[in-house]
């Protein structure tokens, strides 16, 4: 197998008494999606900020693309192509969707002290971003305000911002979080679209769309990994269904 | 979308032509109070109008941005008081000393966020004031006569208060062309990012401290050349022209107009400005006037006047 684009080994993060990561090694191989699921505050979004840069861990290394990552601040790794979409929509409400893409394509598109010519008018912002706002189903939003969209129009936007920067991973951090089940069944067409041109890490609490999408799932416990492989394995490892599913699906 | 005539943008076409064409009305009527009353509005317009680019795009609330006017006043008159006249040398200056100030506070002030940043601009413009008064030789407290204004090689004659009128004015409208081509560019998007969610920013790839102490530069320098202009039209400076309020009065213009509209601070200054002039005719407490009255304005029209102006558009092309 060729080297794989992520690689974290021994990662340890530790909030006051709380070990939210707990000794996590992982790796995602090119071209994979992997996904990483949990209960609640089994640790998943401490460890996408760890990975995206917003969290230092305490010890333990992260490797991007064959290069050691781990103290590169959060905006040189977003250039060096690895990109996040967040939990909690975070966009930038008082522009319009296409304002919004296209500045995700301007971050990636050399510095940003030019001062006169004007960005709207910019085919090399305005073309990537208008083709992303396309891919996640969005073409027809782009000159409304961010504000307007609906919630699921929101996280497609997340995602749409995600993909302008043309990244080499993609960190999702619960995708299809608060959607109903139309909105969560077009996310997953769009991540299965995806999924043929970019690495993806996916997080995610909706158990079927993780197992219809991953190639590989990792398991996370109170911190620590406890199984990884494929979505057939997962499905049948005990310690798992202990865990985690068994409870799933009692309730479902 | 009915194009470019909206109701905001006619008053904005008749702003722009009453304000060049008001020297023609004082030679008309003689009234030449009304030529010194807009020469001080047009100044402090550029003056809002800078504070609008930090404050109104950039979401940066400085509380400290008289600094600016006081700097760039002195740098004027220190140098006309020590036989420099030239304005030639003294404008580059006031702009100069004006943006290494605005380095030096934006340098520490924008690591810090809200009510931190707000007392630390404070506290940079009124040490700025103690400084200045404290300057025994440039008149200390009560400040110091300018006896003649900059000079531009024959060129232009500030001391004629029509030339004067039209140098503040045009650069007035030069401020605003400046202000509209950077908030449109890629910097400018920056900016407006940053004010709108600081965090998304850097998520996705802006290191966005750099680019607001650049914004915040050009904003002080620009405050300076409204210092500049002030020196020259009040032939005066004094420590006052930096204290807190004045920062406060340049806020309330920037709100009161429209925060992050490239007309709005004009408005604000206009009607602060016009309102003091009229209110104060009637009683010296005119205040008690202008605080309810903002109070308003801040409860029911959030875009200011520029706000009131675009939603009358609004209602206009639904009915």
């Amino acid at each position: 197998m060729a080297e794989p684009l992520l690689q974290v080994e021994r990662l340890l993060k530790r909030f006051g008494g709380i070990l939210a990561s707990d000794d996590i090694s992982l790796t995602v191989a090119r071209g994979e999606l992997h996904a990483i699921i949990g209960p609640n505050g089994a640790g998943k979004t401490t460890l996408v900020s760890q990975l995206s840069g917003q969290l230092r861990p305490d010890s333990g290394t992260i490797r991007f693309a064959g290069g050691d990552i781990t103290s590169v601040p959060q905006y040189r790794r977003s250039a060096l192509g690895l990109a996040r979409s967040f939990q909690i929509t975070s966009l930038f409400l008082d522009m319009t969707a296409l304002d919004n893409v296209a500045l995700a394509v301007q971050a990636h598109a050399g510095h940003s002290f030019r001062f006169w010519t004007n960005a709207r008018g910019e085919d090399v912002l305005r073309e990537p971003a208008r083709a992303a706002l396309e891919r996640v189903g969005l073409g027809d939003r782009a000159n409304w305000l961010a504000s307007r969209l609906s919630h699921g129009e929101h996280r497609q936007l997340e995602l749409a911002m995600a993909l302008a920067g043309q990244p080499r991973l993609l960190l999702l951090d619960e995708p299809m979080a608060g959607m109903g089940p139309d909105d969560s069944a077009r996310m997953v067409k769009t991540l299965r679209a995806l999924k043929q041109e970019v690495t993806i890490l996916l997080i995610e609490h909706d158990m079927e769309a993780v197992f219809a999408l991953a190639d590989r799932i990792s398991v996370l416990v109170y911190g620590r990994v406890i199984a990884s492989g494929p979505p057939a394995e997962i499905r049948a490892n005990r310690q798992v269904r202990d865990a985690y599913l068994g409870e799933q699906e009692a309730t479902s | 979308m009915s194009g470019w005539l909206t109701p905001r943008n006619i008053v904005v076409v008749i702003l722009i032509a009453g304000l060049t064409l008001l020297p023609a009305y004082v030679v008309l009527t003689g009234d030449r109070f009304a030529l010194t009353l807009f020469t001080r509005i047009v100044i402090l317009s550029l003056a809002a109008v800078s504070l609008n680019l930090i404050l109104g795009y950039g979401g940066m609330m400085s509380f400290g941005h008289a600094a600016y006017l006081g700097i760039g006043g002195y740098a004027v008159g220190i140098l006309a008081a020590e036989g420099v006249y030239s304005g030639f040398v003294q404008w580059p200056l006031a702009l100069v000393a004006s943006a290494l100030f605005a380095l030096v506070v934006g340098a520490l002030s924008l690591r810090t966020r809200g009510v931190y940043f707000i007392m630390i601009t404070l506290a940079f413009a009124q040490m700025a004031y103690y400084v200045f008064s404290g300057l025994a030789r440039y008149g200390g407290d009560d400040g110091q006569t300018i006896d003649k204004r900059s000079q531009f090689a024959g060129l232009l004659n500030l001391e004629n208060k029509v030339v004067f009128y039209y140098v503040c004015l045009v650069l007035l409208f030069a401020c605003i062309y400046l202000v509209w081509r950077l908030v449109n560019s890629r910097f400018g998007l920056v900016i407006q990012g940053a004010r709108s969610n600081e965090a998304r920013m850097r998520a996705i790839g802006f290191p966005t401290y750099r680019y607001k102490l650049v914004c915040f530069v050009i904003a002080g320098t620009m405050g300076g050349l409204a210092g500049a202009l002030v020196a020259n039209n009040t032939d005066f400076v004094s420590p006052a022209m930096m204290f807190w309020t004045r920062s406060g009065d340049l806020i309330v213009m920037v709100v009161l107009g429209g925060m992050g509209t490239l007309f709005g601070p004009v408005f604000g200054a206009i009607f602060l400005l016009v309102l003091e002039e009229v209110l104060s005719g009637f009683t010296e407490y005119w205040q008690i006037i202008l605080g309810p009255l903002l109070v308003l304005v801040v409860l029911f029209a959030r875009g200011g006047i520029d706000g009131l102006l675009r939603s009358l558009s609004r209602e206009k092309s639904h009915g």
